[in-house]
């Protein structure tokens, strides 16, 4: 559905993307990870049609793109940017529902829907600026899931809420990928979230960034938060993707399954 | 908080009347020239059942409030698209830049010339003199946007215009909110300066004319008291409407609430 191939970009002079490949199919969730600044949210910008990139190329459904793509939502890392502080976490969750042609009772009942997986049920009548950090980031989460896009671009969408509610949306973005068909590109810095959540988790360079390594996850379709951080290729991928991202050098296992 | 600061208003306020009426007693000055305090004050009071004058503040009012209602549906969409439209924006920056500085009752005598109806040539300028404010306001506010929060809409599949009217012009509202009430306090300054520089049939500059060639200074300075309050009490009015509308912005920049 997505594939990169030999994407670069310049922020000026200032070289951010260095020939980056990458693919994801139909249904699939991939984790991608980097260490800090090393360009992870200028491809999911790339991505999105929010910037253009200075090179490469990137095509979605077989399609360059050349403008916003249709039936795409975006987590962004600024969430609380992202929110409008002048609508109610309710409206906020509603509004690009309005686009998509449901009148406004459907609307607010898909998006009273979406804040209750996220946990925030009694919330919709907040405004942003009433809520802690983790409880708008999970608005703009609900938000997103409540436009049901194809694809769906989370870019370190758990950072800021707690342990326990952090392993909740994950489960929740898992079952959503599941079932609703959802593809899913989700970063983070989080290198147990990346192995938990992926079917593949790609790993990028320090700045200007490339691909590392893009590893399976052979831990098949159901995860369960304690039994499956229990299993051996969970912790031994987990191993594999932080002596990645801490810049150590590609193992044959991760050779071998980049083919 | 609050309280204590209107208080301390009304103390100021009936301290300089006190301190003023006491310079009147003690017969410094000329009634004939400055009336007592308590004179203008008890005139000022009379006005409020005199039809005439009710009639001549009726129509300053009305020309006010339809002029500054002109100047919003006017300078509004104008800043919006002057903000959205850089290249429109640079185009006419100059032109702005001249003709702002003017000051606005200058070009009431060639309104006179170009309207022959009284509210019309009150519309007139007020609509010329207020624009400034909201325009420029709306522009810096609309520039002013958050790019990210557009982004979002964009992402959603949202087209420009859309994006203006949800996400730039609600973002820019504190903003222009603000440039009306500037506009608000021109707007009653041009209306009684047209009043008394064109004449017309009715309005506070004419009760003031009127009263200063019967030499009844008390009442001419009784209708200008009037029309001080007003003023003052439209801003109040509009200041505890912009608290109530923007609280976000307030919360947001880290004002107290
Ligand atoms: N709009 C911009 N203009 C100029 N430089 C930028 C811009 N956006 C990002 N950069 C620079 O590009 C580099 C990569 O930024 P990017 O935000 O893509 O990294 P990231 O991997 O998402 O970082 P983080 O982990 O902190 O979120 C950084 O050095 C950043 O300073
Ligand atoms: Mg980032």
């Amino acid at each position: 559905m997505l594939k990169i191939t030999d994407l670069v970009h310049s922020y000026g002079s200032h070289r951010v993307l260095d020939g980056v490949s990458l693919s994801v199919a139909e249904g699939e969730l991939v984790s991608v990870v980097g260490p800090s600044g090393c360009g992870k949210s200028t491809l999911l910008r790339s991505i999105a049609g929010l910037v253009r990139p200075s090179g490469g190329s990137i095509l979605l459904g077989g399609r360059p793109i050349d403008r916003i793509p249709d039936n795409l939502a975006i987590v962004f890392q600024d969430y609380s940017r992202s929110l409008f502080p002048w609508m109610t976490a309710m409206s906020n969750v509603a509004l690009p529902l309005r686009r998509r042609g449901l009148d406004r009772r459907r609307s607010r009942e898909a998006a009273m829907a979406a804040l209750d997986q996220v946990g925030l049920a009694d919330a919709g009548g907040k405004y942003p600026w009433e809520m802690s950090g983790g409880m708008q980031q999970r608005v703009s989460i609900a938000r997103a899931l409540a436009y049901r896009p194809a694809l769906l671009l989370m870019d370190e969408p758990f950072g800021s809420v707690d342990a326990q509610t952090r392993e909740d949306l994950e489960d929740l973005v898992l079952r959503v990928c599941a079932h609703q068909g959802m593809t899913i590109l989700l970063i983070t810095h989080d290198i147990d979230e990346s192995v938990y959540v992926g079917d593949r988790v790609i790993v990028l360079t320090r700045s200007p960034a490339r691909v590392a390594a893009d590893l399976e996850v052979g831990l098949g379709g159901s995860r369960d938060q304690i039994a499956t951080r229990q299993l051996d290729e969970f912790v031994r991928l987990r191993a594999e993707v932080g002596r990645l991202v801490r810049g150590g050098s590609t193992t044959a296992t991760t050779v071998l399954e980049q083919h | 908080m609050n309280r204590v600061r209107v208080l301390r208003g009304v103390v100021g306020a009936a301290g300089f009347v006190a301190a003023v009426e006491a310079v009147g007693m003690s017969g410094l000055i000329d009634e004939r020239f400055l009336p007592r305090m308590s004179t203008i004050l008890v005139s000022a009071a009379g006005l409020i059942v005199d039809p005439d004058f009710l009639a001549d503040a009726t129509a300053t009012v009305t020309a006010w409030a339809l002029g500054l209602l002109l100047t919003v549906a006017v300078a509004v969409p104008a800043g919006l698209a002057l903000g959205a439209l850089p290249a429109v924006e640079r185009a006419v920056r100059p032109l702005i830049e001249f003709l702002r500085p003017i000051p606005s009752v200058a070009i009431i005598p060639l309104a006179i010339l170009l309207f022959s109806d009284n509210l019309h040539l009150r519309l007139a300028v007020i609509l010329y003199a207020s624009s400034w404010p909201v325009l420029m306001n709306a522009i810096y506010g609309v520039k002013d946007v958050d790019p990210l929060a557009k982004e979002t809409l964009r992402s959603f599949g949202f087209g420009p215009v859309s994006v203006l009217l949800r996400v730039s012009l609600p973002s820019a509202a504190p903003f222009i909110a603000t440039g009306v009430r500037v506009a608000s306090g021109i707007a009653i300054i041009l209306a009684v300066s047209a009043e008394l520089l064109a004449g017309g049939a009715e309005g506070i500059g004419i009760f003031i004319t009127e009263a200063a060639s019967a030499g009844r200074i008390d009442l001419m300075l009784a209708a200008t008291l009037w029309a001080g309050l007003f003023g003052v009490l439209s801003n109040a009015v509009l200041v505890a409407a912009e608290r109530r509308l923007f609280r976000w912005h307030r919360v947001r920049s880290g004002s107290p609430r």
